[in-house]
């Protein structure tokens, strides 16, 4: 077995809040995806998904358990991951090269370098010819191609996506998951991806993980064994639609038990 | 721009034509209410005088702003960085601005005399609370996700303060130097007219002490004019600074 490039070993992470109570939202949460894999993350609304990737990408840290890169321990350090939240944040005083450039030129590289790195991708992200628009100049779908490639051009090891696709209209949505499917096939990126869409999740994914309400546990940690490159029409195979059914009815229990948390007389 | 600078310049005209016709059907002394058309004849006249002191008031309106300026900006850096501070400092800001500057200035003139000092202290008074009171917000407004964002890339507070916080405060800072700047010129008309060598402020002064209303309404005219210019400034330097910004709002409105 090869060894996983990156881990999570019982995190967990409690809020403390005033008058003396606290929250807990993570709780015991352990899983690992090897080098070149894409896992993707589902759960309940209010979870605790974005506590846990805010503790991976370093802006947090966990109350007890610790996040493994290459076997080695890192939490806390950001160096490891790059964070693609879900809104493109493109910054509206950098051209579309330059933002993209963003997190290579924070490293200290030469601006001069670092947007060389970035226009060497343009192709790919198809976003040629626009590396001196401004974001307002680009559509939703580009937008979110341009902070996906702001996020890949940083080449760390693992790519944390937190529903990037989530705020575009759904057939934007299926062209980007498709394009994305595309890309990923000829590279070797480990990804961890945050999403509520279980077509998205199965579609994407090498393996996809389901937690639980809160506080977060993993539930289940299913393999997809669909072929790559996947077609958009694998959404209607049979064997597409088992692992969407499995997801569901996971899913569902999860929400319910979330459900009674936020509203107890209600369930 | 024609669109834009119409509607008002036609309201203008009709209350001075109404102005002029009121003023000479009633008869009034023009030392009580001078007709528009005796101002401008009398202000034309007195046009090198009247020159003469609009530059001084122009030099102290720009020292006094630049001092506002930097001041400015070095209270909100400061209380950008420091917690600390800003609990400390932001109390002090808001106390400042109820010291009344209309019983201030007289003193201020007795401390340091007739020259360049007390207007600029006056002008800088008056103008320094909008502009870091806009810069302190405006850096507040940087969105939280895109602090993160900068964090996960490994930036330090120095640098998410470069990348982010300064060039997200900038739209903030132009609307506060929009309204800085009016009160800079009232402030400095305002400081000379406590006691000055020269300036539109000691000229008001005078021409009303001999009674004439003309050419007080003159000066204010001019005055009117400075500030309406620097106003209007203050949009080309945005333009140059942020291009961006005006870019990006006129695409977002069509």
């Amino acid at each position: 077995m090869v060894e996983p490039k990156i881990e999570l070993r019982n995190l967990a992470k409690t809020f403390q809040l005033a008058q003396g109570q606290s929250r807990h939202v993570v709780d015991n949460v352990s899983f690992s995806a090897q080098p070149g894999e894409f896992v993707a993350v589902i759960g309940p609304s209010g979870c605790g998904k974005s506590t846990m990737f805010n503790i991976m990408a370093g802006l947090e840290t966990p109350t007890s358990g610790e996040v493994l890169v290459d076997g080695k321990v890192v939490t806390g350090e950001s160096e490891h991951f790059a964070y693609m939240p879900q809104k493109d944040l493109l910054f509206p005083w950098r051209t579309i090269l330059e933002n993209t450039a963003l997190g290579l030129e924070v490293r200290g590289m030469k601006k001069k370098e670092a947007r060389a790195k970035a226009a060497d991708l343009f192709a790919t992200f198809g976003l040629a010819g626009f590396e001196n628009a401004h974001p307002f100049e680009l559509s939703g779908g580009m937008r979110q191609r341009a902070a996906l490639l702001r996020t890949v051009v940083q080449s760390r090891d693992v790519l944390l996506l937190d529903e990037p696709f989530g705020a575009l209209d759904s057939l934007t949505r299926l062209e980007m998951q498709s394009w994305l499917q595309g890309v990923w096939s000829e590279n070797s990126w480990t990804a961890v991806l945050i999403t509520h869409d279980i077509r998205e999740a199965i579609y994407l994914a090498d393996r996809v993980i389901v937690l639980s309400a809160r506080p977060t546990t993993v539930r289940l940690d299913i393999k997809i064994d669909l072929p790559r490159p996947r077609e958009v029409g694998m959404i209607t195979t049979p064997q597409f639609a088992d692992y969407e059914k499995e997801l569901i009815d996971t899913l569902h229990e999860e929400s319910r038990k979330a459900m009674a948390q936020q509203m107890p007389t209600a369930v | 721009m024609v669109a834009i600078a119409l509607p008002p310049i036609v309201i203008v005209l009709v209350v001075l034509i109404a102005w002029q016709i009121i003023a000479t059907a009633t008869g009034t002394k023009p030392t009580v209410l001078p007709s528009p058309l005796r101002i401008i004849q009398q202000g034309w006249i007195a046009r090198d005088t009247i020159w003469l002191n609009t530059v001084p008031t122009l030099q102290e309106t720009a020292i006094g702003f630049a001092v506002s300026l930097a001041v400015g900006w070095i209270l909100a850096i400061i209380i950008d960085f420091s917690p600390l501070l800003r609990r400390a400092l932001l109390p002090l800001l808001v106390a400042s601005q109820t010291i009344p500057v209309i019983a201030l200035a007289p003193l201020l003139i007795i401390w340091f005399g007739f020259g360049l000092l007390p207007k600029v202290l006056v002008i800088a008074l008056v103008t320094f609370f909008p502009v870091a009171v806009g810069l302190i917000d405006g850096f507040n407004s940087t969105d939280r996700e895109a602090t993160n964002l900068l964090r996960s890339m490994g930036a330090n507070r120095w640098k998410q303060f470069t990348y982010v916080r300064l060039p997200s405060a900038l739209p903030a800072f132009f609307t506060a130097l929009r309204i800085g700047i009016t009160y800079a010129v009232t402030g400095a008309i305002f400081a000379e007219y406590v006691g000055a060598i020269n300036g539109l402020g000691i000229y008001m002064s005078m021409m009303k002490n001999s009674f004439r209303t003309d050419l007080v309404l003159a000066a204010v005219f001019v005055t009117a004019a400075v500030s309406i210019c620097l106003f209007l400034l203050t949009f080309v330097v945005e333009r140059l600074i942020i291009p961006w910004h005006s870019k990006e709002r006129r695409s977002r409105r069509g």
